[in-house]
């Protein structure tokens, strides 16, 4: 235990650099912008004394290292400044975005392991058997799609041809859950196909590789039926790369996942930072990196705290 | 292996060739033609502004084998270096390289790359140098992983004792051993990068118009989907038989490597 909790620690430590260095980046990003931000926001016929008061108003008169001391400070504290556009605070901006993308992240996900668990359970139990070729080329095919292409693809057939689904659009699930989860139907199966042969082929060889161990030879010699040393016995330790590969999706799609939101015009966070792009917004836009990336991190710290109980193999092994 | 090579000549000839080859000008707007399917003068149809998509098509595949080409090449010329700094050396230069690698794989690929453009401003150079910069992390984590093992052998400790320097040994004596690697994952990464160009492009973040890229294509005959799906599907057809020839090429590169050092161990 306490060797798990130094191993954790440690991470945290080093994962507290990483986000110190992801602020140091994300802050100097606004300062190596082409132009002033002042510029942007004013126009270029500004008059000088306008330029002195927003200046003075968003604090870029002071020196570098005590803006950047100022903004951590704030962020600290949920304060990622107000847009001088929209005049929305970006944390608000953030937080209203929130639940589509965390929507979406958690249909993608369902959905991406209702095709890969049993489809992987049986590629690897029957290794080199007929699902598992023709598995293991379909998702070759499918890893060959970019996202935006396969989304297209999708409401091509789906909602223009067929008229199944909504082909964009988005609805609250506290407005009306069954629409919402038909608008929600697209944009999610395209991230679960896009992540379906990735769980599946990690299941697979993990799976494989655990069927070959020991303790299943035991299992089989006591008679134990094949489905309940597969499901009960060699399931769980296998699961371990599928489960970090998850964790990255899960927060990378926190973070909004910026293509499938322009696809399927979610309002979700990777739109934001989208139109705070093309709005030239570089504040909302600041924030918004900071929160993706910073998300990640968190999310990638949990998966690490996650697996080191569920394996304590892990922390013994890195302790 | 026969098909994707031929698919990849292809395109490539297209590519580079597109300026003498009997294609219309890609921004030559023929209005009659306009959403109009193949046809004799527009073998793969028109677009929404009646230009060629074939021709729109070769130009288009310059800008993006152009970029995922230089691209790669810039991440594995600085990641090879970053990566065989941080397996040689301990202490300060190893936790600062590593350190800085993590923040950068901390952002999601494509929030890099688009802060990067955005920053650096759109055009085919930026948006290249842009994507280079986002494979950096990759290249130097798998160079460093290639190297770590390579330090303890048997010759690494020759050279040194035979009075050879550091660089000589990073670059001369443990560099070649891991050449192939790098290269295999090049290939896969010139992969990667068509779809992130696309993604930039896609997104209108990427080559400014009105030069073609097949991004920007797919993304102009989104809106029309309806009416004339093949100004977009045609493109994206072109964009995924390139990434599997990519993928399929790399797949068949990796069993060769693997069977070869099987032989040789």
């Amino acid at each position: 235990m306490a060797q798990r909790v130094a191993y954790v620690g440690r991470r945290a430590g080093h994962l507290l650099a990483v986000l110190l260095l992801l602020s140091v980046g994300t802050f100097l990003m606004l300062e190596l912008l082409p132009g002033n931000l002042t510029d942007s926001l004013l126009g270029d016929n500004a008059r000088p004394q306008d330029i002195a008061l927003l200046e003075a108003q968003l604090g870029l008169d002071k020196p570098l290292p005590q803006r950047f001391g100022a903004w951590v400070w704030n962020a600290l504290q949920g304060d990622l400044g107000r847009s001088p556009l929209s005049g929305e605070a970006v944390t608000e901006a953030i937080a209203h975005r929130l639940p589509v993308s965390v929507q979406l992240m958690l249909f993608a996900q369902i959905l991406a392991l209702a095709m890969a668990l049993p489809l992987g359970i049986w590629a690897g139990y029957r290794e080199g058997g007929l699902v598992d070729r023709l598995v293991s080329s379909a998702s070759f095919g499918v890893l060959a799609v970019p996202h935006f292409v396969l989304g297209l693809l999708l409401i091509l057939v789906l909602a223009i041809w067929l008229r199944w689904f909504p082909a964009t659009g988005y609805v609250p699930f506290s407005d009306n859950p069954f629409e919402s989860i038909r608008s929600m139907t697209l944009p999610s199966l395209t991230l679960a196909l896009v992540e379906a042969p990735v769980y599946l082929r990690l299941l697979r060889s993990d799976l494989a590789t655990t069927l070959r161990e020991e303790f299943v030879t035991v299992a089989r010699a006591k008679g134990l039926p094949d489905w309940q040393i597969l499901l009960r016995h060699a399931l769980r330790p296998s699961m371990f790369s599928l489960i970090t590969v998850m964790g990255i999706n899960i927060g990378h799609l926190i973070g909004g996942a910026v293509i499938i939101e322009t696809v399927f015009a979610l309002p979700g966070v990777g739109r934001l930072l989208i139109e705070a792009i093309t709005r030239r917004d570089y504040l909302t836009l600041q924030g918004v990196v900071l929160f993706i990336g910073a998300t990640f991190v968190v999310v990638n710290l949990v998966v690490d705290a996650l697996y080191s109980v569920l394996d304590p193999r892990l922390s013994a092994r890195h302790g | 292996m026969g098909l994707p090579l031929v698919w990849l000549a292809v395109v490539f000839v297209c590519a580079f060739g597109a300026d003498v080859m009997p294609f219309p000008p890609p921004s030559d707007m023929d209005f009659a033609a306009a959403e109009q399917g193949p046809s004799l003068a527009h073998p793969l149809g028109a677009d929404l502004d009646g230009r060629d998509v074939l021709s729109r098509l070769a130009h288009g595949a310059r800008i993006s084998l152009t970029v995922s080409l230089i691209a790669p090449l810039i991440g594995l010329v600085i990641g090879t270096v970053l990566g065989l700094l941080s397996a040689y050396y301990s202490g300060l230069v190893r936790t600062g390289i590593l350190a800085v690698v993590d923040a950068m794989l901390a952002f999601p690929s494509l929030v890099f790359a688009l802060a990067l453009t955005v920053v650096l401003g759109p055009s085919v150079q930026n948006v290249t140098l842009a994507l280079g910069i986002m494979s950096v992390p990759a290249f130097a984590r798998i160079a460093r992983a290639n190297a770590l093992p390579l330090m303890s052998r048997e010759f690494v400790l020759a050279a040194r004792t035979a009075g050879a320097g550091d660089a000589y040994i990073m670059f001369r004596e443990i560099l070649p051993n891991m050449v192939m690697s790098l290269l295999t994952y090049a290939l896969t990464m010139m992969s990667i990068m068509i779809v992130a160009e696309g993604s930039l492009s896609f997104l209108g973040v990427g080559v400014p118009p009105p030069t073609p890229s097949w991004g920007s294509m797919i993304a102009e005959g989104r809106e029309s989907l309806e009416r004339v799906p093949h100004v977009s599907m045609i493109p994206a057809a072109a964009m995924f038989l390139t990434v599997l020839s990519l993928n399929l090429l790399g797949d068949s590169l990796r069993q060769f490597k693997s069977g070869k050092s099987g032989g040789l161990s």
